[in-house]
């Protein structure tokens, strides 16, 4: 028998703000546990949320971008569960009106064609702690560093038919969240996460089967693996006469398989109500159009301008918008040196050759992002040669180095004054009485010759441009 | 002299800043008192005088620069209730739950009155998570009545309401989610307001039911707690509940005069049940009301009946949220488990007392799936219908009048054991919660038994200065309020 | 409503709190008694009213996107009953 699988999916995308959602800690990824928290966020008695405006702004962005409704009244409702990372004992969450309701996303569907995924809603919530668990000590610690970090909760209909669509849609929504500002999506930092429902039918069926949910997997590898291995072992069951069961699985990516979580209660029952700390949110027509207006140029509009206005190849401007670690980088490059198809060059040459070697991606680029801008100017101006621009970008790569400092430091910059150069040449001259006598009798691949000599009595620290222009000045007198 | 136990707040802090007492001294005469009556009348959960004597000093030094001129309770004691967050005090909301809990953030009132120069001498007994009537659902100790030791101070501001009347301090905060201040000013002889929701901070008020909760003032007349009143309410960016409004200010509430003033008394708050002591009490005082220029009407405000329904629906749901977070795992009193749930379940079953327990399974029954819209989500309607009854009459009153509760304080265990009759007896309070207005409980005379009965007085939203300044006219022609106990 | 034991338990377990025989008799008449009274409510007619969740219209009530805090780390593992390694320590929760 033939099966279609549906998927649909629910993904968490942990916002780029500095604060978190209600309360004046930073949200900054790491550091030591329990040093990024307060009263606010470790739910001491008597403490009240504030609702970060930001939070608000980037979820009407995401809903644009997605082409959702903006809900104008909006609420807060709390979500109740006792568990040790949620020290409130309740979410502050969206239920009765989230903040965004019926979008869509464009992906490239099974057959080829173009398909819409529809966005059912987009809600802000904010996120929970950290569990540690100590095997030596049998015991679990807690971190709420994490706590209160905000979130958007994107929940699609099911209308995924295979991994790679929702590995498209996946990449797709990223892009979205990454060009409109609103999240880094790193995910190995678990600032994306997608809970996968996945059911199976039979082709041509219009009933949705049984549905499981596998919850917080955080790489695309990893959803891929676990969408196949979950398919087939509810088709299994199907064939051999059983029934999938509803229930909550976990993927052990390490062991290419999934299994039934242990439920932390039979039925949960989140005992949702509007939440009394906080005002309800208004959003009229005026605050909508401002941030549409202010919305950040998103991929396809980028790639556009690249190659209609800077002139980029289609191929080198994809290569570029894939990433926006890329376009951060080329936008800041172009800024600085003002020549933006020598920047994509040095970013698709130097750098991924660099990326490449290291076994790194462009969201670990962690160099200032104007050293790589500093060493074109310094090229381009005949500071330093192309060869030396490349060994300081490297010291860029590896150390984060000043590339200014450096060249200073290390004595790399290029001689160009005429005074200094002159008595070397000269020099270079007077002792190849030889070679210049074959210039002198026509032979050019004789200047060549000379230039080398003189760059190697410069030991290269002068532009082969003006070395040439005074030996020939002298050559020719 | 007069003594200094028989004076208000603002009649001591003008004394203070005049040099002829000293911020000590006061401390010291209250002390005395606390010393001579506490173990009797049970008014706190923590007297604090090191503390007090440390603010004192500060305080003083302010005083005598001049730097507190304007601030009327400059110097003045006061009393704190227990479920307000004093920076590094014990906050235990006088549960077993929260017996060693040390915040470590002041509530934003803590940091106005300190501001304001007034010194905490302690913390006071209340209900357990200010959920009762009578302050017995303490985990600690029993206050009693300053009127009558067999009899409750009410509650669940029982502690706060009985230090002003046993004098064992010159003011005190208290809150009111249902009438929790109100109720036990009626029932201890003293004045208390209920101040529209969101103008105080609820900022470092440990939660009972948050669209409820407010802090107000209790203290030896109207003018005391206006004065408290100007001090602690203001929007607070940490309270997104809080409201801007214009300033309230204490002195303006002098310049009223009755004549010609609309008010109106529910019929509804005189039906059955009302002890006849009472309403005679509270009768006499609307004629004098109308001896004082007023114009006096009848009207039905027969929504009444849904008020109490209503109010343990709401109260009850925000509460089994807000006590949720008592686990054991990040403050207070912790159970020896086995494992984590066992950590939850053995820590609450252990912490909290039979009427929070009751409360809290009443909440989670009213949110639970299935039973939502029929209950929760019916109670927020009638709370709309209700708050539309109150506008609707103030759209022809001033201010409206009735009693506070329907009898005056009951003996100790006499109520505990039925909690519906308990609940029903909140029935002319609880209304003004869900309404979010502002009243008044001040006192009005005397029962049979020598028991305070006290009067409400109920206001527009953010009109605390019409019933504040009708309190002041009201007290300035009788002296109820200046009566005390006998057992003094 | 009808109270039965059922109920009682359930409210028991969502709640996270365990009742003595004595008390969760005691409770479950409580329970029954309060409801009973409670469903009086039934008689108000609230047919096209709007749930009023908060009493008075303020809403959009923002704070900027600035961080304030510092390390509070051991303020906020002041109380904690068991801390350990600069973290609250708990039974080991089943994964």
């Amino acid at each position: 028998m033939n099966y279609e699988i549906v998927i649909g999916l629910e993904v968490h995308t942990e916002l780029s703000t500095k604060r978190k959602i209600f309360c004046n800690c930073t949200t900054q990824f790491g550091g030591e546990p329990n040093t990024h928290v307060c009263e606010i966020c470790s739910g001491m008695p008597g403490t009240l949320p504030v609702l970060n405006k930001k939070v608000v702004e980037y979820a009407i962005r995401t809903g644009i971008a997605t082409n959702c409704d903006i809900t104008t009244n909006n609420k807060f409702d709390r979500k109740n569960y006792f568990y040790p990372d949620l020290p409130k004992a309740y979410q502050i969450s969206q239920l009765y009106f989230p903040i965004c309701r019926n979008g869509h996303i464009d992906i490239i569907g099974k057959d080829g064609e173009e398909k819409q995924v529809r966005i059912h809603e987009i809600h802000m919530e904010e996120d929970a702690g950290k569990l540690i668990h100590d095997d030596w000590e049998d015991c679990t610690l807690v971190d709420y560093n994490r706590c209160g970090v905000p979130l958007l909760e994107i929940v699609s209909e099911p209308d995924m038919r295979s991994a790679e669509e929702v590995i498209d849609y996946l990449t797709k929504l990223r892009s979205i969240l990454q060009y409109t500002g609103v999240s880094d999506c790193k995910m190995q930092e678990g600032s994306l996460r997608a809970d996968v429902n996945l059911s199976v039918r039979e082709m041509g069926s219009k009933e949705f089967g049984t549905r499981t949910e596998m919850k917080n997997m955080n790489s695309f590898k990893a959803i891929a693996r676990a969408i196949e291995y979950e398919a087939q072992r509810q088709i299994d069951i199907i064939e051999e006469g059983g029934k999938v069961v509803q229930e909550t699985r976990r993927w052990d990516d390490a062991n290419g398989e999934s299994y039934a979580m242990r439920s932390k209660e039979d039925a949960q029952d989140y005992k949702y109500f509007p939440e009394p700390d906080l005002p309800p949110i208004i959003i009229g027509k005026e605050w909508i159009e401002s941030v549409k207006n202010n919305l950040p140029e998103l991929k396809d509009a980028k790639k556009k301008r690249y190659i209609e206005q800077l002139g980029l190849p289609e191929y080198d401007t994809g290569l570029i918008t894939d990433s926006i670690h890329l376009v951060r980088l080329f936008e800041k490059t172009s800024e600085i040196c003002k020549k933006p198809k020598i920047a994509a060059n040095w970013i698709l040459g130097e750098l991924l050759m660099r990326l490449n070697e290291s076994g790194k991606t462009p969201e670990d680029i962690d160099f200032d992002d104007s050293s790589l801008g500093k060493i074109i100017v310094m090229v381009e101006e005949g500071k330093i040669s192309r060869d030396t621009g490349k060994k300081v970008f490297k010291k860029v790569f590896e150390e984060n180095v000043d590339p200014e400092k450096y060249v200073a430091e290390n004595n790399l910059g290029l001689v160009s004054d005429t005074a200094t150069l002159k008595p070397v040449i000269e020099d270079v001259i007077a002792q190849n009485e030889k070679s210049v006598n074959e210039y002198k009798g026509g032979k050019q691949q004789a200047l060549q010759y000379l230039i080398g000599q003189c760059m190697r009595a410069l030991r290269g620290k002068a532009p082969a441009q003006e070395v040439q222009k005074i030996l020939k000045e002298l050559l020719d007198k | 002299m007069m003594k200094l136990s028989e004076m208000t707040g603002i009649e001591i802090s003008k004394m203070i800043k005049s040099g002829e007492i000293s911020v000590k001294e006061v401390l010291q005469d209250t002390f005395d008192r606390i010393d001579k009556t506490e173990k009797t009348f049970n008014c706190y959960v923590t007297v604090d005088k090191e503390y007090a004597l440390q603010q004192a000093e500060k305080v003083q030094k302010l005083i005598d620069s001049g730097d507190l001129d304007d601030s009327p309770l400059a110097g003045v004691p006061i009393a704190v209730k227990d479920n307000i967050c004093v920076k590094d005090k014990l906050t235990t909301c006088s549960s077993k739950i929260l017996y060693n809990f040390k915040p470590v953030y002041n509530a934003t009132v803590v940091e106005k009155i300190q501001k304001a120069g007034m010194i905490i001498i302690g913390k006071t007994n209340m209900d357990e998570f200010a959920m009762g009537s009578t302050t017995e659902t303490s985990a600690f100790k029993i206050t009693k009545n300053p009127w009558n030791e067999s009899k409750v101070p009410g509650g669940s501001s029982g502690g706060s309401a009985a230090c002003i009347a046993a004098k064992e301090s010159v003011i005190a905060l208290g809150s009111d989610t249902g009438g929790s201040i109100r109720q036990p000013a009626s029932y201890c002889g003293v004045t208390g307001l209920k101040p529209t929701y969101g103008t105080v901070s609820r900022y470092g008020l440990v939660a009972f039911a948050s669209s409820l909760d407010q802090i107000g003032p209790l203290g030896r007349d109207a003018l005391d707690c206006a004065a408290l009143y100007e001090i602690i309410s203001g929007k607070d960016e940490k309270d997104a509940t809080s409201m801007e409004f214009d300033k309230f200010s204490f002195s303006d509430i002098k310049n009223y005069s009755l004549k010609g003033k609309k008010i109106g008394v529910p019929t509804s708050y005189f039906g059955k049940g009302l002890a006849p002591d009472v309403k005679q009490r509270v009768l006499e005082s609307i004629e004098i009301f109308k001896s004082l220029g007023a114009e006096v009407e009848e009207f039905d405000l027969d929504i009444i009946k849904y008020a109490v329904p209503t109010y343990y629906i709401i109260a009850c749901a925000e509460a089994c949220s807000n006590l949720s977070r008592y686990d054991g795992i990040k403050y207070g009193y912790s159970a020896d488990s086995k494992n984590i749930l066992d950590t939850f379940i053995k820590s609450r079953s252990e912490g909290f007392g039979l009427e929070v327990k009751r409360r809290i399974m009443l909440g989670n029954f009213v949110l639970s799936s299935g039973y939502y819209d029929a209950y929760y989500n019916k109670a927020l309607k009638a709370k709309k219908l209700i708050q539309d009854a109150f506008f609707k009459a103030f759209d022809k009153y001033d201010f409206l009048v009735g009693p506070v509760a329907p009898d005056t304080a009951p003996s100790i265990g006499e109520n505990l054991s039925d909690p519906l009759k308990m609940y029903m007896a909140d029935i002319y309070t609880v209304m003004i919660n869900i309404a979010g207005v502002p009243a008044l409980s001040i006192p009005c005379g005397v029962d049979k038994g020598n028991m305070p009965i006290g009067l409400q007085l109920i206001g527009k939203p953010l009109d605390e200065k019409t019933i504040l300044s009708a309190a002041y006219e009201f007290q300035r022609n009788t002296d109820f309020h200046k009566q005390c106990s006998p057992l003094l | 409503m009808v109270i039965t034991d059922e109920l009682v338990a359930y409210l028991e377990k969502l709640g996270r709190i365990e009742l003595d025989d004595e008390q969760r008799v005691k409770t479950k008449k409580d329970l029954q008694d309060i409801l009973s009274y409670i469903d009086t409510l039934n008689e108000l007619d609230t047919d096209n009213i709007e749930p009023l969740s908060h009493s008075f219209p303020i809403f959009n009530v923002f704070a900027e996107d600035e961080v304030k805090n510092g390390d509070m780390r051991d303020e906020v593992l002041k109380n904690a009953p068991e801390s350990q390694d600069g973290c609250f320590k708990v039974h080991r929760t089943v994964e």
